[in-house]
């Protein structure tokens, strides 16, 4: 059989590899198919059914993003059958949704909405069916609101939940009229196995799912004459934020988001890569210090592999899937808690601050960076180290709100003392992005010289791969790790809760032997995260993380160890890696979690 | 019985020819048997009517390490109950047209998908498979039977919503293609056949295509278990010939005050008097518009029913066992069961009907499976042909 099949969609020849749906093969020859539950990163549902298209000689319609296409086989995506079919769709949806679009969080954004103004949907639609279903809104989440009213049981977070992330939290229960997106027992998705990683978000094309929004509170704090707000930006928002403002995709926007958050009124605007800099060096320093304890002091009460903790949906994950390997996760708080933990002594320490006045406020590519900063255990500061989280989305409405003009911005540069970074620190936004900063840190150290890669450019922890392996071997140490001498590093990086899983399932039954792991819970690491502009595709996260290796490269200083901030900050305050004030306000403890 | 009822006696036949049977399958060719069953014209009996012959072709020459036979039992179209009886009267004739089949395309597995309603059915089933165990292994034939219990939803007689059921997911019918005969149960090449397909195989093997074919008419060849009901003095279970019109059905069955049949089921056509005698029972073929397929529900009603109820009936029973995955069936169910309620109740103008009629026709051409797609069946013959009860 030939490899390629032959077909004419609106009379228009394309020639596509076989296996191909007729979806692929309209876009070849761009002609647009509306979709709803297609997502390009999801298997394909074919449940909506707003992408049927007409086939010569087919009664039935077929649906586009499902069907294969077979040669000479005639499509037609724009007959009367199939613009009435897909009237009719609309229409049935926009029935069974809360249809109150000014009032919603996605009003503009939604594409159930673009939909229903393409199609016309006028007063004369079908009977609403929300009214008489009592819907209730599940917002317990400190990170993620689920509104059923306004879903349209596409699947897409269900699909997302379980394919991509491996979690399921979100699961269809019931069947006909009450078939619904639920959790275990319908329980809110704060008391489930849910991570908070709203990969659902990301993809829910209507306001369904959508992230719990602090924008009042921050505009609050910003209007006080007493508080004193401090906001730190996390690597991954920068390369990102220009997207959700109109500007293309993988456009580095750094210099005008710092304007930005000036020109909204921030008492100090700083940077999470200062602290993603100082992770490098905590957790360098424990990875070093546990092969020390295993290689050198045969201590077997000191576990490896070492896994990463910046992640805060995979935090909650292995707390809920295997919470036996707890004492493996780093006792390093993430970039973002590091900082609040600073802001409030340190930092107000310097500017003569109370920090009862302070307000920590971070912006993040990330739901989840929500739930984190609301955990019990981050308020070593004496107080809540990071008051409020916004994520990139929530930036950019902001910006929008306050009538500035993004794109015509000029650069401007962050605070001192907390806002120098290092490219190693940029990349952490990036999958693989912490393994090579925290390599390019950790063999400085034991050899004294620099990672043996052109360029400090580890590649081989690069990349979109879903479970990258690399192997360092340690060579010609300096004298006081003599018994690293000839050591195979072995590292793994993964992203996306599935691979995770996976991962920790080879660690558990004794197929993988690695010292360090890396793990980001979404795809793609944070530039992927659940907080980033909408849409998402692999694509789009391709760019944004060509933007991210752009700055690193941009960046004088590469390696964090070489950041004069943090050696200052060594100097004057924390005094030593893993010392007593780290231990104080930069490491953290965890909790085992329900596995339902 | 009020009348002298003319039934066949195929199906229902008390004969024990297993063994023989089989032994005489063993000799002939995989290919000579398959061509027996396309030329006897056989049918499905579940009601979508695919040729049983071409589906036993397909899954042979499908590659494949292992391969499944089911014999679907989830008998839950609404008024249809023959596959019950054929499954506590003649069960051997459906192990062996599994057996048959698996030989033939090369399983060593099959399952009955018993409807979770019929489970009073499984220890006698359970003796019976047993028996035919013990038949096998002295035939050499590898070939094992299990019974697999549905847990009650109309959805899993589906058959891709069939295998997703058995693999422990929920019953959603799956996108088709692929077909269950490439990519079935657990991803693997299978036959599914309704109860009353595999009993017919039976008949087909013992006595040839050439009889089968003898009864019925052009496209639907074969005689039909029917089941009976509703305003009937002779209520049960019959084997009738296919082709016959329902005019001639009405006469034997109804009670001399038949306002209309539902053929099918609810998923079925409703025929009103006056389109008696130009219908016939039969697959849709050549004959369409007039020729009515069933699965061997018919339910006839008398002019002391409101059709409007009939129907109000139907859709309560769509609203709630559509899977709920695809929209025009999950949501279009739900309003044309508001719709009709509306109109009733004088809160939509009638014309609100003909709005319907185009949803339920988009509903046919857009759904997922044959559940949603056969939704307009029930709903536009019943509303069309009984406009008046609808609205007053």
């Amino acid at each position: 059989m030939s490899d390629k099949v032959n077909l004419k969609i609106d009379n228009i020849a394309v020639s596509i590899k076989n296996g191909s749906t007729i979806l692929e093969a309209a876009e070849k020859i761009n002609v647009r198919i509306p979709t709803l539950c297609y997502h390009e990163d999801l298997c394909v549902a074919g449940n909506c059914r707003i992408c049927v298209v007409e086939q010569t000689g087919s009664d039935r319609l077929l649906p586009a993003c499902a069907m294969p296409v077979s040669e000479g086989m005639e499509i037609h995506t724009n007959s009367m059958k199939v613009r009435n079919a897909r009237k009719q769709i609309v229409e049935l949806l926009v029935s069974e949704h809360r249809a109150d679009c000014t009032r919603c969080y996605k009003n503009g954004k939604c594409e159930l909405q673009e939909l229903s103004s393409e199609y016309i949907v006028g007063e004369n639609g079908f009977i609403d069916l929300v009214a008489h279903k009592g819907y209730t809104i599940d917002n317990f989440s400190p990170s993620i609101i689920k509104d059923d009213s306004k879903c349209i049981r596409c699947q897409r977070c269900v699909r997302t939940c379980d394919q991509l992330q491996s979690i399921s939290a979100l699961t269809v229960a019931h069947k006909g009229e009450s078939m619904k997106v639920s959790s275990f027992f319908d329980k809110p998705m704060f008391e489930v196995v849910c991570t908070n990683c709203g990969q659902c978000v990301n993809r829910c094309p209507t306001g369904a799912l959508t992230e719990k929004t602090y924008l009042d509170e921050v505009w609050t704090a910003l209007n006080s004459e007493t508080k004193h707000t401090v906001v730190q930006t996390a690597p991954a928002v920068r390369i990102a934020l220009g997207e959700a403002l109109g500007m293309p995709v993988g456009e580095i926007v750094t210099g005008k988001m710092v304007s930005a958050l000036r020109r909204l009124g921030f008492s100090s605007v700083l940077d999470t890569d200062f602290t993603a800099d100082l992770t490098i060096i905590e957790e360098g320093n424990e990875l070093l210090h546990r092969l020390k304890k295993v290689v050198k002091d045969k201590d077997t009460t000191v576990r490896l592999p070492l896994t990463t903790s910046c992640s805060p949906g995979w935090v909650k994950f292995i707390e809920h899937a295997f919470p036996e390997y707890l004492p493996n996760v780093s006792t390093a708080k993430s970039p973002q808690q590091m900082f609040g933990a600073l802001a409030k002594t340190f930092y107000a320490n310097k500017l003569k601050v109370d920090p009862e006045n302070m307000v920590s406020i971070s912006i993040m590519p990330c739901t989840a960076k929500k739930y984190e900063a609301d955990r019990p255990e981050m308020r070593s500061s004496g107080f809540k180290d990071v008051d409020y989280v916004l994520t990139t989305r929530e930036l950019a409405l902001m910006i929008k709100q306050a009538g500035i003009d993004f794109a015509s911005l000029p650069d401007d540069e962050y605070d001192s003392i907390m806002g120098e970074s290092s490219g190693a620190a940029v990349i952490f936004g990036a999958t693989g992005g912490v393994m090579e900063a925290a390599l390019r840190t950790a063999y400085e150290v034991v050899t004294g010289r620099e990672v043996p890669f052109e360029g400090l450019n580890i590649t081989p922890v690069r990349g979109m791969d879903y479970i990258r392996e690399a192997t360092i071997k340690i060579e010609n140490v300096l004298p006081e790790w003599d018994f690293l001498e000839g050591v195979e590093l072995k590292t793994c990086v993964a992203h996306g809760l599935s691979n995770a899983k996976k991962v920790m399932e080879a660690v558990r039954d004794g197929k993988a032997n690695y010292h360090f792991i890396e793990i980001m819970a979404c795809p793609g690491g944070c530039l992927g995260g659940g907080g980033q502009p909408i849409p998402t595709s692999p694509a789009i996260r391709k760019k944004r993380s060509e933007a991210i290796y752009h700055e690193d490269e941009l960046k004088p200083i590469r390696k964090s160890h070489e950041n004069p901030e943090v050696i200052h900050l060594y100097e004057e305050f924390l005094k030593e890696p893993l010392g007593e004030v780290s231990h104080k306000l930069l490491h953290t403890h965890y909790t085992e979690r329900n596995r339902y | 019985m009020k009348k002298n009822l003319q039934r066949l006696d195929l199906i229902f036949k008390n004969e024990h020819d297993t063994e023989a049977i089989l032994r005489k399958t063993l000799d002939r060719s995989h290919d000579e048997v398959i061509n027996d069953l396309i030329s006897s014209g056989l049918k499905g009996r579940g009601g979508a009517g695919f040729p049983t012959g071409l589906k036993w072709k397909l899954a042979a020459e499908a590659q494949a390490e292992q391969k499944y036979v089911i014999c679907n039992a989830d008998e839950g179209e609404p008024g249809t109950f023959k596959d019950r009886e054929i499954l506590s009267s003649v069960p051997h004739k459906v192990l062996t047209g599994m057996a048959v089949c698996a030989n033939i395309i090369g399983s060593t597995k099959g399952f009955i998908y018993l409807r979770s309603e019929y489970k009073f059915l499984k220890p006698q089933l359970l003796s019976v498979i047993d028996e035919f165990h013990k038949l096998l292994e002295v035939l050499n034939i590898n070939f094992k039977v299990d019974i697999f219990m549905g847990s009650g939803a109309y959805i899993c007689g589906e058959e891709s919503a069939l295998f997703e059921s058995m693999e422990g997911k929920r019953g959603e019918p799956r996108n088709k293609p692929p077909f269950p005969t490439d990519f079935g149960y657990m991803g693997e090449p299978t036959v599914i056949n309704n109860v009353e397909t595999l009993a017919h195989t039976y008949s087909i093997l013992k006595y040839g295509a050439d009889k089968f074919k003898d009864l019925g008419i052009q496209d639907s060849r074969g005689s039909k278990v029917f089941s009976v009901s509703g305003d009937t003095p002779n209520p049960g279970i019959y084997e009738l010939e296919f082709g016959m019109s329902l005019q001639k059905f009405v006469d034997d069955f109804g009670d001399g005050d038949s306002k209309a049949v539902q053929v099918g089921g609810a998923s079925g056509f409703c025929v009103p008097r006056k389109k008696f005698v130009k219908t016939v029972i039969g697959y849709q073929g050549k004959l369409r518009g007039t020729s009515l397929p069933t699965g061997g529900s018919m339910m006839i009603f008398n002019s002391s029913r409101s059709m409007y109820n009939v129907l109000h009936n139907y859709l309560d029973f769509f609203v709630e066992e559509s899977c709920g995955q695809c929209t025009p069936c999950r949501v279009g169910t739900q309003q044309l069961l508001l719709g009709i309620q509306a109109v009733k109740k004088g809160e939509q103008p009638s014309s609100y009907l003909d709005k319907l009629l185009v949803l339920a026709e988009a509903m046919r051409v857009t759904s997922k499976c044959g559940l949603g797609q056969s939704v307009a069946n029930s709903f536009s013959s019943i509303v069309e042909n009984f406009k008046e009860e609808m609205i007053y």
